[in-house]
């Protein structure tokens, strides 16, 4: 993340004398003051970045586990891979307290308008993560019953391929995501994104 | 065969000689046929049952057979858990004809039945609610009938509607009932389940639910591939003890085949499944206590969990899906030293048990939240055709490792533990002591590990070794044969059971003699054992539901197929 010292459009700043006009955002910052705000803690940075690296460590996962793949998310939840190390570990199961929909498992037919409805309850701005081959492309379910890939239906960010993926491979998912949100990598996918034509789907 | 004949006697003197004559007695790789007139099956199995000849109706299932005139087969499996005979009765049936229902005796066939409707369009007369069971509201068409493509899917727009089966006893008196939907995304209904209530008050007024959430074709799919490439599917059933189901499936492939795997692939075969049905069980209490709010024992137990896949992973690369059984015996051997961390991995889990069992058995609130919730009266249970740790929560001690040995489950010494009253507090118990059961059995075999081959080297069945494929011309040879012909059974049908974790886990495989099966049906215990739910929950509290719900351990892969 961006924190050159000197950018003092954002934030708190401990060193500065309370009441001085000259202190914050004004372009006659002293050198000694300059001096103070490095030794204390005190630092400085983009609105967004600090958003963005806030967001970025603090994803509410939403677990979709509908099959197998639900079973190693609980791998990843569990004590051995723990994903509280990557400031996820507040599973939410309500849509709306949530922001990374973590769709593990086969979505069929009769799953995906819940799968949509689930989506369109989450608030901006929200993330989608393909968990394995079936959500993925329906894996090697080339069924009657089966949708062929969730982004059929809803927009998705990253994916992680196997059949199940490795917790190692779902961390690995997740740092993706992580990155994609502190560099604000544009999601033409979701901005784009509407509510699927199930007539026209292939 | 004895029972055979005496049968054919008892039916000769019950059945009017007229149609009589139109029964067909036989019998297949030990178990007795009987194929019958449409009319007579619900005399027939109400005569079989009453008189306390079979008292499980393990199975029903559709065969499409689009050549012949009578195009469809509706087939039944009995059991009897006092002799622990088998049959299996048939009826053919022609395009559109109907067939009386046995649900008003044998309330086990109900979910049964319809799933047989929504695969085959054949209709059952008397059904309470035929209607479908499996695949979406917008479905249309058959999917299991040969002229269905496995491929031709049909898009859904919408969640089914909060509904009721019909509810003849429903008295209007005024209250006013609150519907609530729960689930299929619901953190207790693990995903896929939805429970639909109604509720007066805090109390369960009726309810009803819907499944087919994950029906991903696995029976479709077993039709469209070679019997080898069956065996990951098989995997993803009950994806909590994956191995398992991949030891039911190439058992019945092999018994219709008529080999037998050498002993050491039998001992990996009871080790792997022993640790399966350890780690579905953990998940199964771990789950339910954390719907109930306890935390801590899913994420102790989950340790344990990790420590099998460790095992499995050392054995074959995979942690869940292992598919490491071939049609044959093993994919591969174990590494040195495997046995020896088994060995040692089962003392930790003897350990983390007996956390377990201080964390929860003797825990007041898990008990006020699990005793006496959910009971089910033994003869209620067999009606509907529970099996496995729910069935003998309920005091019926059958387990198919004693009562029907395979492999060499009659050498070892175990228990089977059973409970009194079937409630969910009973099921935990029963889990528990199956698990130290399991781990002792493990031991057992560890200890001696048989020597020899981990696979038969019948070149018709297992692919060579690649140092004989890529060595000599004749491993080459036979590896081209057996990949482009593909392993073929003779003609013939069979059922063919194991314990599963959840009970009996049941394949009943028609070959046509070709390289792929002409129909595998998946006889999933949970399925049995959730049809009973509604009737478990109503007139009890809505938060027992979830608890009710976590102690069936449903597996969305098997229940939905």
């Amino acid at each position: 993340m961006n924190s050159s010292v000197g950018d003092t459009s954002a934030g708190t700043n401990t060193a500065t004398k309370p009441g001085d006009p000259t202190a914050v955002g004004s372009a006659s910052v002293k050198d000694a003051q300059l001096e103070g705000m490095s030794r204390s803690f005190a630092f400085t940075t983009r609105l967004d970045d600090i958003i963005a690296w806030g967001r970025k460590n603090s994803l509410w996962p939403m677990p979709y586990g509908t099959a197998c793949c639900g079973i190693e998310l609980m791998s990843v939840m569990g004590p051995r891979y723990d994903l509280a190390r990557f400031g996820a570990e507040v599973v939410r199961f309500s849509p709306r307290q949530a922001d990374l929909l973590l769709v593990a498992g086969t979505i069929t037919e009769k799953m995906a308008p819940i799968l949509v409805h689930i989506y369109q309850q989450m608030l901006d701005p929200k993330y989608v993560i393909s968990m394995g081959a079936c959500a993925s492309s329906g894996g090697f379910y080339r069924a009657y019953h089966v949708l062929q890939g969730i982004d059929k239906v809803v927009p998705v960010d990253v994916y992680v391929p196997g059949c199940p993926p490795t917790p190692e491979a779902v961390l690995d998912g997740v740092m993706a995501l992580q990155r994609m949100i502190a560099t604000h990598q544009p999601r033409p996918w979701k901005d784009n994104w509407k509510a699927p034509d199930y007539a026209k789907l292939g | 065969m004895q029972s055979l004949d005496n049968l054919k006697k008892e039916l000769s003197s019950f059945a009017k000689p007229a149609t009589f004559s139109r029964y067909k007695f036989s019998e297949s790789l030990g178990h007795g046929v009987l194929e019958l007139p449409k009319e007579d099956i619900v005399p027939v199995l109400r005569f079989l049952r009453e008189t306390g000849k079979f008292d499980f109706l393990m199975d029903v299932c559709g065969v499409h057979y689009p050549e012949r005139e009578q195009a469809f087969d509706v087939v039944y499996h009995l059991f009897s858990s006092k002799t622990c005979q088998r049959l299996r009765i048939k009826v053919a049936l022609r395009e559109g004809e109907e067939i009386d229902s046995v649900t008003p005796f044998w309330k086990g066939a109900n979910w049964f039945e319809r799933e047989t409707f929504d695969m085959y369009g054949i209709r059952f007369r008397g059904h309470p609610n035929m209607s479908k069971l499996l695949t979406h509201h917008q479905f249309v068409g058959h999917p299991l009938r040969k002229d269905y493509d496995a491929d031709a899917q049909q898009h859904c727009d919408s969640a089914l509607p909060l509904h009721f089966e019909p509810d003849p006893n429903r008295v209007e008196d005024g209250r006013s009932l609150v519907p609530l939907n729960i689930g299929p995304s619901h953190p207790a209904t693990h995903g896929t389940l939805r429970v639909m209530v109604e509720l007066d008050g805090e109390k369960v007024h009726r309810a009803n639910v819907e499944l087919g959430y994950l029906h991903r074709c696995f029976e479709k799919m077993a039709e469209t591939h070679p019997y080898n490439q069956v065996i990951p599917y098989t995997d993803r059933l009950n994806y909590c003890s994956a191995p398992l189901n991949n030891v039911a499936y190439c058992k019945t492939v092999e018994r219709l085949l008529g080999v037998e795997v050498p002993p050491k692939a039998q001992a990996m075969r009871i080790i792997l499944s022993e640790l399966a049905r350890v780690i579905d069980h953990i998940v199964c209490i771990g789950a339910n206590a954390v719907d109930l709010g306890a935390l801590t024992t899913f994420f102790h137990l989950f340790t344990y969990r990790e420590k099998v896949y460790s095992l499995f992973e050392k054995l074959c690369g995979a942690r869940l899906t292992v598919a490491l059984t071939r049609i044959g015996g093993m994919a591969q051997d174990a590494p040195p030293g495997w046995f020896e961390d088994v060995m040692r991995t089962v003392k930790e889990i003897r350990q983390g048990i007996d956390e377990l069992d201080t964390l929860l058995t003797g825990n007041k609130i898990w008990i006020q939240r699990t005793q006496g919730v959910g009971g089910i009266s033994a003869e209620d249970a067999i009606a509907w055709g529970y099996t496995g740790p729910c069935l003998r929560a309920a005091g019926v001690s059958l387990d198919l490792r004693k009562a029907q040995p395979y492999y060499f489950y009659d050498q070892l010494d175990f228990d089977v533990p059973i409970g009194s009253t079937g409630d969910v507090y009973d099921r935990y118990l029963v889990r528990v002591a199956e698990m130290r059961e399991s781990l002792k059995i493990i031991e057992q075999v560890c200890k001696n590990v048989p020597e020899g081959d981990y696979t038969i080297r019948d070149k018709g069945i297992v692919l060579p070794e690649k140092k004989d494929v890529y060595g000599n011309i004749e491993g080459l040879m036979n590896h081209f044969m057996l990949i482009v012909k593909g392993l073929r059974p003779p003609v013939g049908d069979i059922y063919d059971a194991t314990e599963g974790a959840n009970g009996e886990l049941g394949f009943y495989l028609v070959s046509d003699g070709s390289g792929r099966p002409y129909r595998l049906h998946c006889r999933p215990p949970c399925f049995a054992i959730y049809q009973s739910f509604s009737q478990q929950i109503t007139g009890g509290l809505v938060a027992d539901v979830i608890s009710v719900l976590g102690s069936m351990n449903l597996i969305a892969g098997e229940l939905d197929r």
